[in-house]
Order: structure tokens, then sequence, then C-alpha cells
């Protein structure tokens, strides 16, 4: 296991890199990161969040000046977070490993991209879906939005281009696939993925606690439903 | 204590010092694009650094205070009147019940704050009252006939300047903080920036001109990023990158070759190639450029950009002690 990188993003944060690649266990190093963060509690910390194969910290250089005046802030701070996450281990809690199940109401105009992609993938619309259901998907980050997810595990089959021509607004809830990954979109966004349908959940509300329905590193898998059911369950 | 707000102006948001702590669920930042100005404001009516206040974008709006107000305004250099009288910036100004203020053009630079001693009183949402316009958290944009409460302030902020108020709709101290060096009215054309994690990656004729060009500030920038228009960058060959940490500052280099500067309503990933990052000091300097306006980036080091952010924490905790001490009289 090759150690972290840690390279400065700006004056007032840093990234810590596992790799450079999309991979389950990279990930899992990124989320271990995280949580030895979190539960260091290091003063002047402001942010920890974690991305598919780093973590971005963001910090009060003030905090972090050196006495000394040996070191930088950012050598400062670098020190420390290298001992904390070099043996940090990800422990998914129990609410991650128990996942959670999203209705996705799948083609048709709900998922305008599904017969394209399908045909891509030279899969029937219904073969496309049971694949998209099949998976066993983790969360690896949220971004892009309040409560956007990046999810894994998406079928190698159903890997689909972006478009060349983004659409300037996906609906709320939209289900869609951009190369390698998977998402779900919060609420109506500008957005360049294949959209091959849409859960009626509600992935972010600021009211809500937490306000995010997934955290990094949760469990989730597709079921597909149909009109009556998307009907039901909308807020 | 409410603000009744008569015309909304251009753009005209409140704001404070941000969301912070969630970035995790993909909540950015956000708040004031120039925080600079914002926590002078504040220190100016005894506030917080990082208390609401407004943030008013090119033209100012027209506001009836209903109760006597302590309010200061920083920032781009802005025509304001109350009744007849111009009112100056960068000082506390006592307001008495029912008087209007009316915000005109900014002269200088893009963004003004108008601080009210309490602060803007709206329900936090995640934690700020700020606008983020992009991510939909906060309250919309001001229209006319919306309605602000304040927080309630305490009467022995800047005592003499109510004495002074008399019958008069308004009053200023004689005394104002110099704006230099916060607010720069020559505006600073030279951005200094990091290099960032990418550039090496960049063609030798691009990574000339990142650091000689000028750049345009493109017609459809905004408080997510500014759009710049100059010598096409492009890279020695494509990146294959996966999204990663960004922050206000950091300047990407989408495949088109004209690079964004993301500013205060950045995203919190992005999987663009980061050619640099400007550094925290210079931010709230760029944040008051408006469209239309040419920079040039100059590039420093990591070292001299955390030695500056040091010094102008220090400056910042001494003004603030200075005008504590001013506003006990």
């Amino acid at each position: 296991m090759s150690s972290a990188q840690i390279e400065p993003l700006g004056d007032c944060a840093l990234l810590i890199r596992f790799g450079d690649r999309i991979s389950v266990a990279v990930n899992a190093r990124a989320l271990a990161a995280t949580a030895a963060l979190l539960q260091a509690d290091l003063p002047g910390v402001r942010e920890v969040a974690p991305a598919y194969a780093s973590v971005c910290v963001q910090y009060d250089p003030v905090v972090w000046a050196d006495p000394t005046r040996q070191h930088t802030p950012f050598a400062h701070i670098a020190l420390h977070i290298n001992k904390l996450v070099d043996n940090a281990a990800f422990i998914p809690t129990p609410a991650m490993r128990t996942g959670i199940e999203i209705p996705v109401r799948y083609g048709g105009d709900f998922g305008p991209d599904l017969a394209a992609l399908a045909a891509h993938a030279k899969l029937t619309q219904d073969a496309a879906i049971a694949r998209h259901c099949a998976g066993d998907y983790r969360v690896a980050m949220l971004g892009f939005a309040p409560g956007f997810p990046y999810l894994l595990g998406l079928d190698a089959a159903l890997h689909a281009p972006r478009l060349a021509n983004p659409r300037t607004r996906v609906p709320t809830g939209s289900v869609a696939i951009g190369g390698a990954q998977t998402g779900i979109y919060p609420r109506e966004s500008p957005g360049g993925w294949q959209i091959i349908g849409r859960t009626p959940l509600v992935l972010f509300d600021s009211v809500r606690d937490p306000p995010a329905l997934l955290q990094p590193g949760q469990h989730v898998r597709f079921r597909a439903i149909n009109a009556a059911e998307f009907a039901e369950l909308s807020p | 204590m409410t603000i009744h707000v008569l015309a909304p102006g251009l753009l005209s948001t409140v704001q404070d010092g941000g969301r912070s702590g969630q970035a995790a669920l993909g909540v950015g930042h956000g708040g004031a694009m120039d925080t600079v100005a914002l926590r002078l404001a504040n220190i100016l009516v005894g506030n917080v650094e990082n208390a609401a206040t407004l943030e008013l974008t090119l033209r100012g709006p027209r506001l009836r205070f209903d109760s006597d107000s302590l309010v200061a305004v920083t920032g781009a250099d802005i025509e304001a009147h109350c009744g007849d009288a111009a009112l100056p910036m960068w000082r506390p100004l006592a307001i008495r019940a029912g008087s209007e203020l009316a915000f005109g053009n900014v002269r200088r630079g893009a963004r003004s704050y108008l601080a009210v001693a309490g602060g803007i009183g709206i329900a936090p949402v995640l934690g700020s009252r700020s606008s983020d316009l992009n991510a939909g958290l906060g309250a919309r944009a001001l229209i006319a006939g919306d309605t602000l409460p304040t927080e309630p302030a305490s009467r022995y902020v800047a005592p003499s300047l109510w004495r002074e108020l008399g019958a008069t709709p308004c009053a200023a101290t004689k005394w104002s903080l110099d704006p230099q060096p916060w607010f720069d009215s020559g505006l600073r054309r030279s951005i200094r920036v990091i290099a960032g994690s990418h550039s090496p990656h960049l063609d030798n004729a691009s990574q000339r001109a990142l650091f000689s060009a000028e750049f345009r500030i493109g017609a459809d920038s905004n408080r997510v990023g500014y759009r710049l228009h100059g010598p096409a960058l492009a890279l020695r060959e494509p990146l294959e990158l996966i999204s990663e940490g960004v922050m206000p500052g950091t300047v990407q280099l989408p495949p088109g070759g004209d690079p964004i500067v993301l500013m205060a309503e950045a995203p919190t990933c992005g999987g663009y190639p980061r050619i640099a990052q400007v550094i925290g000091v210079d931010l709230p300097h760029l944040a008051q450029h408006r469209p239309g306006e040419v920079l040039r980036f100059a590039e420093t080091s990591l070292d001299d950009a955390q030695t500056r952010y040091l010094e102008r924490e220090r400056a910042m905790a001494r003004v603030a002690r200075i005008i504590a001490e001013r506003l006990r009289d």
C-alpha cells in the first residue's frame, strides 16, 4: 500500500491523495482517513471532505502557524495529518452496511437517455434496468451539488459517455450515468450525464437531520418502480 | 427592528461568513465574495466579524429602516444617500428610525457590504444566513417589498454618535477606516496565484501565457466563478482526472481552453485540471473585479501566500481592536 501524498490546495486547504483512479479500495482509504481526521478533531480544521481517491482538508493557517517558524502552516499540519492517516482503517458503520434502497422509475420521460444507453450497451432496456438494479453500490463521495452521491459499483456494461451537449436542466431526482459513474441529481441543475430514470426520494433537505439522504461509505441499491409507486412515494 | 426593501438594486443578497463543516455533504462554503469587506463592515458596527450583512452588486438597493440603526458600508465605492446627505463609507453611521438609505451605482469595484448593528436576523440554513444562489440554500436575492429582520443591538456602541444625531436623519463619525489596503481603488490588475497541481501538464506556450497574458472576465461570470477569456490554454496531452476537492480561488481549465476561477459559491469538488490557486489575501481583491475587466496572474509561492495571510490576519486583529476602542465613545 503506497503512502498518502499530501499537496497544498492554496493557502487554506490541502489534498491527501491515495491514488488517481476510481477504485473501492482506494476510496476506502479516503473514507478511513476522513474518519480518523474527524475523530482526531484537530484544531483549526474547518472541513474534512472525502472524494474518490483523496480527502480535502480546509484549515486555518493562523492556527497552524509554527511558533518556531521552521515550517509553513501547510508543512506543520501535513506532519500531523501524515501520522493520523497512514494507519487509518475503514470500518463501515452498521448503517452504512445495511444500506438504503432507492426506488427508480426507469425510462420514458423520466429516463430520456435509457433507450440510447441500452442500445450503446447492446442490451434491451429491460436488461439495462435489471443490470442497474443488480449492482451493490457504495457512496464514494458527495459533491457537485449538496447531497449529490457519486456511486461506486456500476456494471461495466453500463458505462456510457457523457453527453456532447450537457442539458441546461436536469430534473430533481434524476438517476444518471456519466462514464463509469452513476449518481442522482438532488435538485434541478445543468448536467451532462445520461439520464436513465428518476427517484421520488428527496436526496437533500436543508431542514432534515441529516440533510443528505446518503453518506459517504453507505451502501445503495436501486429498485425499479412503476408510475403508481412513483406517485405514492413522491413527497 | 425591520429593514424594508423599497427597491432591490441589481443583485442584493444576505451574506455572512458562509457555511462550514458540511463540505463532506457537498455543501459549499458560499458567503460574502469580499470576506475582508464583510468583516470590516461588521467590525465598524460592533458585530461579530461574520455576522449577516447585505452584499450589494454594481447597483445598490433603496431601504427604509423602521428603527434607529447603526450601519456601515465597506467594499466597492458606492453612491449612497440618506435624505439629501451623501453617506460616507468605511465608518459607523447612525440612521434615525423611518429614514431611507438610497444606494446608487458602484463607482469602483463590484460589491459593497452594508452591515447593521446586531446583524441581519433571517433564519439560518445549515448554520449560515448567506444566500447560495447556485446551490439553492438560504434566501433568494432581495426583491421590492421584502422585509429583513435585524437582531437587537446595544445602544452603547458609538454612544456619542447618537447624541450627535439630534433631529437629522443620519450622522457619521468624524473618523473613518482607511480603505487601503483593504480595498484597492486602483483595482489590482495583478492577482497572485500559486501554481496548481496540474500546471506542469500545460504546454509550454500555455505555461508562459498563464503568468504573462491578460485575461478578460467573461460576461457570464458570477458568484460561482469567473470565466476568463485570453489566449486559449491547453495541456500537453489530455489528463484523465477524477473528481477532487476544489476551493474558492481554484483556477480550473475546462477542455475549451478558457480558465474558470471558482469564487464564493464554488462547488466542493471538480474534475477539471487545476492550473492555479488564487492566494487567500488576493481573493477579496478579485471579488471586486467585474465582468469585462482585465487581469493578469502573477506566480508566488505557498510560503509567501501563507506569510501574507498571517500578516493580514494580524493587521485585521489590530484594526478590530482599535475600532472596538473607538466605538466606546
